[in-house]
């Protein structure tokens, strides 16, 4: 399992301002977070030969003919949801170990906020392809309609059988604005939250509160994935793929069915990815993990390996998710409290951390970092990262 | 039934036989004819071995309360009259689950392994949705 072990690194970062209203179009905003990443990167938009778009959200022909792409060797669009970000690392990683492209761009954005919000745009999903054809017809005719619908039962199911509760989810919510504050680019910078207002948070899905759900955001961001070889000329500091997988819950289509709900595709991905990279989970420095609603974060901790099945409640109460932690957990704010960006802001700010760029989230001295997405009923992908 | 608003199941040639059963009142379930396997929500396709060839058979449409959620904010018009409403898991006593809405319990009376039987609504003249009830 070492074939994509150190094959490939990234060299380029770039992200967007956070906001509710870009004033951009959908294709602007991604454009803008492409030039930064392909200029960090030392490149120019016409060395970009592959690229990798996390959800369906702007054609790559598009992206394509404005950085002037002159041979496109490689390109797709991944649908994994949110999951997506995260597992364009494997797919760029492939493409550039191979040699089937050299320089990869893996992006993702949208205009969550003023354009398509998730929270007012359920009616016009029914027939879409968003959600699958087993929730269109089996589910949504019952009021399971947007992703907070899908994944409350399954933390309901979590405090039943393991006493979680939604103090402790709170815990993850409140981690999250704390590290907001030291954030200039997230949504939530300047306004602190208490555990009392997240249980005092109006309640969206039981058991999820507001402040259990993550940000809408207007937002891109973007990393340039090249081979290891080319990353050692590169302008910054490489970060190297070390390991990355996706996996996928079985069944993938539905979230009912499943024999055991807490089998996520992440622990089927995680092993894989340990493994790929030879190190474990005491080796990771901070980590990155896809943070929709604040139950997800924490059976991902538990896909992870971070605590004992069913022990993320006390897991993420202890404070071990903080800055100073065991493992600060998203020192951006993540999506919860910077901005949902599909997750690609994870990638962007575990490279930050490897290159020592991380500001005042700075995790001292951090080697090794690990980013994971969710998505599309549970598919997940994770990646460790090495400076 | 003309002005019914909520989003409604597509009939595809893979679950025509359920939503016919269900006009019928009759929850039926797909068996794998090779494996024995009863697997849904519908499929062409056995994940248990792989076979094209299933049946279906009618269930006791008894089950229990898996999990669920209680949906407060309003996400679809066709729901506005009846927040907050819940989403239940049901799992049948043949071992399948699927989703459905408990029609005669308060959401806050649920509990994880409440008793609960199949009854049917006529929704519009092509579609009846099977919902629970709760049972003795």
């Amino acid at each position: 399992m070492d074939t994509l072990r150190d094959k490939s690194a990234i060299c380029g970062i770039g992200e967007t301002e956070y906001s509710k209203n870009s004033g951009m179009s959908q294709l602007a905003l991604l454009l803008t977070a492409a030039a930064r990443a392909i200029d960090d990167a030392g490149l120019r938009p016409s060395d970009i030969d592959g690229v990798v778009i996390a959800m369906d959200v702007v054609p790559f022909e598009d992206l394509a003919a404005n950085l002037g792409c002159e041979d496109l060797k490689y390109a797709v669009t991944l649908n994994m949801g949110g999951a997506s970000a995260t597992a364009s690392l494997q797919s760029a990683a492939m493409a550039t170990a191979t040699g089937v492209a050299d320089h990869v761009l893996c992006i993702t954005g949208w205009n969550g906020y003023s354009g398509m919000k998730v929270s007012t745009s359920a009616s016009q999903l029914s027939g879409s392809a968003f959600t699958g054809l087993k929730v269109r017809d089996f589910e949504m005719p019952y009021g399971v309609l947007v992703p907070a619908h899908w994944y409350s039962p399954m933390a309901r199911r979590h405090m039943h059988e393991y006493g979680t509760t939604s103090r402790q989810m709170g815990a993850v919510a409140v981690t999250m604005r704390r590290h907001a504050q030291l954030n200039d680019n997230a949504m939530m910078h300047g306004r602190p939250m208490t555990i009392e207002d997240h249980q005092a948070s109006r309640m969206i899905a039981e058991p999820y509160r507001l402040f259990d759900c993550c940000l809408q955001s207007d937002g891109a961001a973007a990393v340039v994935v090249t081979s290891a070889e080319r990353a050692h000329d590169a302008r910054r500091r490489p970060v190297y793929i070390m390991g990355v997988a996706e996996g996928h819950p079985a069944p993938p289509d539905q979230i009912a069915n499943r024999e055991d709900m807490f089998q996520i595709g992440l622990s089927y991905a995680a092993p894989r990815a340990f493994a790929m990279a030879g190190v474990t989970t005491k080796d990771i420095d901070v980590a990155e993990v896809y943070d929709c609603f604040t139950w997800n974060m924490m059976i991902q901790l538990e896909a992870l390996g971070f605590c004992g099945r069913g022990e993320s409640g006390p897991f993420v109460e202890s404070g071990a998710i903080e800055l100073g932690g065991e493992l600060p957990v998203n020192t951006h704010g993540g999506l919860l409290s910077q901005a949902h960006v599909l997750g690609m802001n994870h990638v962007v700010e575990a490279t930050k951390q490897l290159r020592g760029d991380a500001g005042p989230a700075q995790v001292k001295d951090a080697e090794i970092a690990l980013v994971t997405g969710w998505g599309d009923l549970g598919d997940g992908s994770v990646a460790i990262l090495r400076r | 039934m003309a002005d019914y608003t909520k989003p409604l199941p597509m009939v595809t040639p893979d679950t025509r036989e359920f939503w016919e059963g269900c006009k019928r009142h009759e929850l039926v379930i797909q068996r794998c004819r090779d494996c024995g396997a009863l697997r849904h929500y519908p499929r062409p396709m056995c994940p248990a071995c792989g076979s094209w060839d299933a049946e279906w058979v009618r269930v006791s449409g008894r089950g229990k309360v898996y999990t669920w959620t209680v949906a407060v904010q309003p996400f679809h018009p066709g729901f506005l009259d009846e927040m907050p409403y819940a989403s239940v898991t049901v799992e049948l006593d043949e071992g399948v689950r699927m989703v459905s809405n408990v029609v005669d319990v308060p959401p806050e009376e649920l509990y994880i392994g409440m008793p609960v039987e199949v009854v049917f609504e006529d929704v519009t003249e092509e579609i009846t949705l099977p919902k629970f009830k709760r049972a003795p």
